[in-house]
């Protein structure tokens, strides 16, 4: 059996990457993406401690996680395009005002 | 003696008031007439119950009072809107309204071209109001109000040409020299209050009587009378508060002989005289009241001398008239005190309105040195002016003859030194009132045709037809002038015999006692008509004087002031006591207040605490806002520092 000690290392590998990501990357799509990446980190510890400790609450949590990111994913890739089409840009950097 | 209820007496201070209300909220819309008749009719009303209260009212009779309302109230301290009414406020009753409202007619002629008008009608009556009140008071806190009141109808009516910067100084100067005054009463009431728990004036003096007589040194009694000597010395003009009175003269003239010749600088004296119990067990306080009363008569009627704006003489010699009453108060004669207020409020009353008769006729000028000859122009105001001049100067038999002999009298019981005094300003009283006389009504030439244009008033006069020849005042002025001429002349025979003293006796009960005791000679009818015959004949002496120097050899006073050099200078300056002032309160008061106050305080202190306070938030938001740039990696960066910051922290707490 796999320890708990991996999956929370993986878990925070994951993590760490997307945070990165979010921070370092320009593209709104990289971000979304790293977004995406901390969220499946995050799920990967809950599955790791519901196995560990026979809990099942752990991987329902899980459920409603990839629920909410799928919803986000539909509304963030729709933001995404309004922007694109309004800016013609997808470089965060020059997405900084809200009016244009 | 036990008070007996009588509800008009409320009536009395609240008919001026009314009418000062009406005046003042409906007066601008107003005819004159209107106005005049609102003013007089609730004046008039006023003096009429006086009078209705006053014939049923003899020295038997017990006082009045009436409760009006309860006002403060706390555990066994009680103070309540009481009126009262006695022999001496029902003399002060009589006086202030009788005179106030012939002054109010005199008004109506003197006032009536004044923009103004419906304004000091106003203030007026509410001039009567408040100094009724303080006549008719129950207790100290009340008086204190109408005290109060009249120092703010006297400032209204001062600055009443507030355009003029030296009207409204006058008035500022009235009404902060009076604020000294006002502190040490406040102090007293507050000494009363500790110590007898009451400011009822029965109750103050009933527990006062069961006082020992503060004989061997000053004690509490002493240290009261003291205070309430400075707040009636700020009201009644006393050295060293006297100064705001002849700058007071800014007024129109009608105020000037209401407010500050007949009423209000009496009211000191008045609370003296009601304190008498108080005074009586404070032999020191009364030393310092007859000293300081002697003191000012002497002092203001040697400057009374060398003034040539003829409301000023007149100013001084009030100062001095009132030194006299305070003189009288001092030795025990409070009766005779309050019969010269009396007297002189006739007089002195009647001085003023034909002083402001003769200002009227000449057209605004008020320099004695551009009038003359007068009493061809205007023989009713001569007339009028010279008995009141008679009067004052103590020619017998006119009113202030009996009074002035009664406080001499009196003072020669006490010391040689306050009749010795005395006897000195009657005669200079007599030669600056007839120097007065000759130069305005004397000689056969008016000198001021050249100066008919340039008089004095602007604008703001209140006679600009004043041009061409000097005229006689219209009949409503001239009628008041006729009234208080008979007064004037006749008044002082209620004291003959001892009758007005007789009257006030129930009301100074412990005080005639001593002052019996005071004079030994009492008995001595030949010392007595020795001694009137010694002022009277100072008098004439003081008359014969400014004859001599002002209508016989009018070229000698100038070659006397020359030859005096810097004396004659010193007075003609009022001594430099106005200068000295300056130098010794006004400016170190002024400095301190620039430097340190508003330069120190206000602005280092107080307004840099708030300038500082608002910069230091300016900058720090200023700071702020560079943080919401719009950058969203940025925002993102400050959520993974605080992320970051929240990990540590916890797990720093977790290690520990």
């Amino acid at each position: 059996m796999v320890p708990l000690s991996y999956y929370l290392v993986l878990s925070g590998i994951l993590f760490a990457c997307g945070v990165l990501g979010f921070l370092i990357k320009r593209n709104i799509i990289t971000i979304f993406m790293s977004i995406e990446l901390m969220l499946n980190g995050v799920n990967l510890s809950f599955v790791a401690f519901a196995a560990r400790w026979h809990a099942l609450s752990g991987q329902v949590f899980v459920f409603f996680v990839m629920v909410v990111a799928a919803a986000e994913a539909a509304v963030g890739l729709a933001i995404i395009i309004a922007v694109y089409r309004t800016r013609e840009t997808l470089n965060v950097d020059q997405v900084n005002l809200l009016k244009l | 003696m036990t008070p007996t209820l009588n509800p008009l007496l409320w009536v009395i201070p609240i008919l001026p008031l009314a009418g000062a209300a009406i005046n003042g909220f409906f007066g601008r819309k107003s005819s004159r007439k209107a106005i005049s008749a609102v003013a007089l009719v609730f004046c008039g009303a006023a003096f009429a119950v006086a009078l209705w209260i006053a014939l049923r009212f003899s020295s038997a009779s017990s006082p009045y009072y009436f409760p009006l309302a309860h006002w403060l109230r706390s555990g066994s301290f009680r103070v309540d809107f009481e009126f009262y009414l006695d022999q001496l406020s029902l003399v002060m009753l009589l006086v202030v309204t009788g005179v106030g409202f012939l002054i109010h007619i005199y008004s109506l002629g003197y006032m009536w071209e004044d923009d103004g008008y419906y304004r000091f009608m106003s203030y007026m009556n509410l001039f009567m109001f408040f100094m009724l009140t303080l006549v008719l008071a129950k207790n100290y806190l009340v008086m204190f109000i109408g005290w109060e009141g009249v120092g703010l109808a006297s400032y209204l009516l001062i600055g009443f040409w507030f355009t003029r910067d030296s009207a409204a100084a006058a008035g500022k100067k009235a009404f902060i020299v009076n604020r000294i005054g006002d502190f040490g009463f406040l102090i007293a009431l507050f000494l009363i209050i500790k110590h007898f728990g009451s400011l009822d004036f029965t109750h103050v003096f009933t527990a006062v009587r069961t006082l020992p007589t503060e004989t061997t040194g000053p004690g509490l009694l002493t240290a009261i009378g003291l205070l309430l000597m400075v707040g009636a010395a700020g009201k009644s003009a006393q050295i060293p508060l006297y100064v705001w009175l002849p700058d007071a003269m800014e007024g129109p003239t009608p105020v000037s002989a209401l407010i500050h010749a007949a009423t209000m600088v009496t009211a000191g004296v008045y609370m003296v005289a009601r304190s008498s119990a108080i005074f009586e067990h404070a032999p020191m306080a009364m030393m310092v009241v007859a000293i300081m009363g002697t003191l000012t008569a002497l002092f203001a009627a040697t400057i009374g001398i060398a003034q040539t704006d003829i409301k000023k003489v007149l100013a001084y010699s009030t100062v001095s008239q009132l030194g006299y009453m305070f003189m009288a108060c001092g030795v025990g004669a409070f009766s005779a005190g309050i019969f010269h207020l009396m007297t002189h409020a006739f007089f002195k009353g009647l001085l003023f309105l034909a002083a402001g008769s003769v200002i009227h006729g000449v057209g605004g000028e008020q320099d004695m040195r551009k009038m003359g000859g007068l009493r061809l122009y205007m023989p009713w105001t001569f007339a009028t002016m010279g008995i009141a001049t008679l009067a004052i100067a103590g020619i017998p038999p006119f009113a202030g003859f009996w009074s002035k002999d009664e406080i001499l009298w009196r003072a020669f019981g006490a010391s040689r030194m306050y009749w010795l005094i005395g006897v000195i300003t009657a005669f200079i009283t007599s030669f600056y009132m007839f120097r007065l006389m000759y130069m305005t009504f004397g000689g056969d030439e008016y000198r001021g045709a050249g100066a008919q244009e340039a008089h004095g008033r602007g604008g703001h006069g209140h006679d600009n037809h004043g041009h061409g020849e000097p005229h006689e005042s219209p009949r409503v002025m001239l009628g008041p002038l006729v009234t208080l001429a008979l007064l004037s002349a006749v008044g002082g025979l209620v004291g003959y015999g001892n009758r007005f003293e007789h009257f006030l006796a129930p009301v100074f009960q412990d005080a005639t006692g001593i002052a019996q005791e005071a004079s030994p000679e009492s008995a001595s009818n030949t010392l007595e008509y020795l001694l009137m015959g010694i002022s009277v004949s100072v008098a004439g002496l003081g008359w014969f004087l400014a004859y001599l120097l002002y209508s016989r050899l009018p070229q000698l006073p100038a070659r006397i002031a020359a030859g005096l050099g810097g004396l004659y200078g010193a007075v003609a300056n009022k001594y430099y006591i106005d200068e000295l002032y300056a130098v010794l309160f006004v400016k170190p008061l002024v400095e301190g207040s620039t430097t340190i106050l508003w330069h120190g305080v206000d602005q280092g202190l107080i307004d840099a605490a708030v300038n500082d306070s608002a910069d230091a938030a300016r900058h720090v938001s200023d700071n702020m806002r560079h943080m919401q740039s719009g950058n969203l990696r940025s925002y993102a960066g400050w959520v993974a520092a605080g992320g970051a910051v929240v990990i540590a922290y916890m797990v720093w707490m977790g290690v520990r």
